[in-house]
């Protein structure tokens, strides 16, 4: 378990390159980025993740589309 | 199937609600959530017009976590969510964005806006009929927006729209109804609930609307960008109210000549033959 908190993964988050520790759920990730679980939908590599799958492990590389309801007609 | 009246305090004015999908409205009269000058001031819009169902749209959130949700700002106990898909311009992405709206909103409705090109904002017909197709097999209820084309309503409403949504005239243009013959076409050709959207500027524009007989107009810029947001909102609720009503009571029909109102027997100063 050591070697894994050492570790860290590259992912695209909403067109962002960002880091984090490894390993990391999507559940974990929306923790780190402090945002809800609620209101909001995850797209995993150009696939929907629906909110079950919220305990998934990202691996290196993944992208991540992060978004939510604003104004609009 | 009796609805409460559009105006409680005037059984008169009883009125059957207007349904989609599974979710039924007594207000007729949609509305977005786009370009207020506040949440606030939306918030104060949507009470004031009386809306039950406004559209927002799905982007990135916003990762600094410095904006504040918009749906803190929507009653949803009295309103309903509207997802769109507005910012595609294929089929594509618009299927991927409602998937996505599907998720964050845990609804199944859906306003389809597949566009053509950014500059005219006009919808693809070819695009929103192969995306609409491909969103109902999915389980959504597809609203998609669309040209005021009877033909290609009725193309929308065979492939399984739960209603379709014809233009006015260019979203954000204020134009109003540019074809009400074709608005009233498209209205007789189908059994799916007609709502004209986009193009709407004046209340006057909402009357017409439902005067030529359509189900339910949606309307954003016109009230968000006006003057005082919450009084043009206000002034949008009795102008979907005075058009639906008077649809309802039925218009008399067009005479070439004039017909006086008065009696025509009795008068004292009638000519001698």
């Amino acid at each position: 378990m050591q070697d894994h908190a050492t570790n860290t993964i590259r992912l695209s988050v909403n067109g962002e390159a960002r880091e984090f520790a490894a390993p990391l759920s999507v559940r974990a990730l929306l923790r780190e980025l402090a945002l809800p679980t609620e209101r909001l939908a995850v797209e995993l590599n150009r696939e929907l993740l629906p909110r079950t799958g919220f305990d998934h492990v990202l691996h290196e590389g993944d992208a991540l589309e992060i978004v939510t309801f604003v104004g609009g007609g | 199937m009796t609805a409460p009246a559009a105006d409680a305090a005037s059984p008169d004015l009883a009125d059957t609600p207007l349904v989609v999908g599974r979710h039924s409205f007594r207000s007729r009269l949609l509305l977005g959530t786009g370009k207020y000058p506040s949440h606030e001031v939306m918030r104060a819009a949507h009470l004031a017009a009386g809306t039950e169902c406004v559209t927002v749209a799905v982007r990135r959130v916003d990762l600094t976590g410095r904006e504040k949700s918009l749906l803190d700002w929507i009653d949803r106990s009295r309103i309903t969510l509207l997802p769109n898909t507005a910012g595609c311009f294929d089929a594509d992405d618009a299927v991927r964005v409602a998937r996505l709206g599907r998720e964050a909103g845990l609804s199944e409705l859906v306003k389809l806006e597949v566009l053509a090109d950014p500059r005219t904002l006009l919808p693809d017909p070819i695009a929103t009929l192969d995306a609409t197709r491909r969103l109902v097999k999915e389980g959504f209820v597809v609203l998609p927006y669309c040209s005021d084309d009877p033909v290609l309503c009725r193309r929308l409403e065979e492939a399984g729209a739960a209603a379709v949504m014809p233009l006015g005239s260019p979203i954000g243009s204020g134009q109003g109804i540019n074809n009400p013959r074709n608005i009233r076409a498209i209205k007789q050709a189908l059994r799916v609930p007609v709502l004209v959207d986009a193009g709407v500027g004046t209340p006057s524009d909402v009357t017409v609307a439902f005067e030529l007989g359509v189900d339910g107009v949606l309307l954003n810029t016109a009230v968000a960008q006006a003057r005082e947001p919450a009084r043009m909102a206000a002034a949008m609720r009795h102008a979907w109210i005075a058009g639906r009503q008077g649809f309802l009571a039925g218009r008399i029909a067009v005479a070439d000549h004039a017909t006086p109102s008065s009696p025509e027997s009795g008068r004292i100063a009638a000519a001698s033959g």
